[in-house]
């Protein structure tokens, strides 16, 4: 059974995935953390990283949240993808979405917001 | 009480990215009974013991969500009644053919205040839940999957949740069970509402992103139910979002989980009988976590953040 080494640039952390998990799966199974973690299967777009070095093998994901020209250029959600090599990737708006919704609505404090 | 409005939610129909792989899980892993295809290529589903055509629609597409919600009136008369209402409040209705869905009549679609697609319909096919109605026998519960007993009810995100709930109050006859408040103490961060004497058929949470979908529930009998469906869920690597645990809103027993597309679903037991006679419950937004998760007492990242 072939595991690979993923590292997350933008905190420096580190792991090792086994090839049947997906990249997303294999940072959660250590406790390891990094990437936000969502549904885990191609829909949500809160996981979405670009890959910047190595080879994955990937399934299909929300156009939502990822165009073709961003997969074609490594944008993916790694919750999808499996590595074949070792991997460098780089989160891409971690949890955007965590603060959008506090704008709603105008003029009101959010629940979270301290 | 008598009902003879808005009955029940009788449909959602479902986005998902590889239908076959959906077809499949919704069958072996969620234990529903395949009732057929049309020519869109829709894949039609039922629980063991819905008496009516089917209560799932999956259709593929390139992103996950819900495409409508749809529930059940008493007649064709009510139907009529009620798209009246919703003109009169200024609510654009479009009929839907019958049989554009498989065994069922037409639909009343129209948009909600927060996007989502709701529909009105009057008639489906009863197929039974293979019991018959003379001296039925129990369905013992057997067989593969987790196989609820209903689809129940959903849960949907989006910005004016005040308009939705005038909507659902004043054209359709809800009633307000629970509401979660912001810190001000006036606004609505969620709501809960049934047209029934259940504690929810459907909820709504505020947030910036119209029509989105949280969840759509299914209904178990017993706890022990919901840990079984647990297990099943492991045992075939679904991906799990939380639970199982209790809610403190409707106090239903609960597990958070996802289809293989994406989208939330809810397998759920217990919540309270709520009759509009009955004062609703306010949670304040300091008890949000215990609202949502009883024995955490606190949110995870994803409550309020992922949605399809």
């Amino acid at each position: 059974m072939a595991a690979y080494t993923i590292v997350i640039e933008d905190t420096g952390e580190s792991y090792r995935c086994v090839e049947y998990r997906s990249v997303l799966e294999g940072m959660e199974a250590l406790g390891k953390k990094g990437i936000p973690v969502g549904c885990r299967q191609g829909g949500c777009g809160v996981c979405k990283v670009r890959v910047t070095a190595g080879s994955y093998t990937k399934r299909v994901m929300s156009r939502e949240h990822v165009s073709a020209e961003e997969e074609a250029a490594g944008c993916v959600l790694s919750c999808r993808i499996k590595p074949i090599t070792d991997l460098r990737l780089a989160v891409i708006g971690p949890m955007r979405k965590n603060v959008c919704w506090m704008a709603e609505p105008a003029g009101v404090s959010s629940v979270l917001s301290t | 009480m008598a009902m003879t409005g808005v009955l029940r939610p009788g449909h959602a129909q479902i986005r998902v990215l590889d239908l076959e792989e959906s077809v499949a899980w919704y069958t072996n892993v969620m234990g529903l009974v395949p009732m057929g295809r049309d020519v869109q290529g829709r894949a039609y589903f039922k629980t063991r013991q819905e008496r009516d055509h089917h209560s799932i629609i999956l259709r593929q597409a390139d992103r996950a969500g819900m495409d409508f919600f749809g529930f059940k009136v008493l007649d064709n008369a009510t139907l009529n009644h009620l798209e009246k209402k919703l003109v009169a409040h200024g609510v654009r209705t479009e009929r839907i053919p019958a049989g554009d869905l498989l065994e069922t009549g037409e639909r009343v679609r129209f948009n909600l205040p927060t996007g989502h697609a709701i529909e009105l319909y009057a008639e489906k096919k009863d197929v039974g839940n293979g019991m018959g109605y003379v001296n039925p026998d129990v369905d013992v519960l057997e067989g593969k999957g987790i196989a609820p007993t209903r689809m129940d009810h959903c849960l949907i995100y989006g910005p004016d949740i005040d308009a939705n709930r005038e909507l659902f109050e004043k054209v359709l006859d809800f009633t307000l069970v629970e509401r979660v408040k912001l810190e001000d103490g006036t606004t609505d961060l969620a709501t809960w509402l049934t047209c029934s004497a259940k504690a929810h058929d459907i909820a709504m949470v505020r947030h910036n992103e119209p029509d989105k979908m949280h969840h759509v529930s299914f209904r178990l009998d017993t706890w022990e139910q919901v840990l079984r469906a647990a297990d099943i869920m492991s045992k075939n690597r679904t991906s799990i979002d939380f639970g199982p645990t209790r809610h403190g809103i409707t106090q239903g027993t609960t597990i958070y989980f996802f289809d293989p597309s994406g989208n939330r679903l809810e397998t759920f037991c217990g919540g309270y009988d709520h009759y509009p006679d009955m004062h609703p419950i306010t949670w304040t937004w300091d008890e949000v976590g215990a609202g949502i998760y009883y024995h955490a007492r606190k949110l995870n990242d994803t409550f309020l953040t992922v949605v399809t």
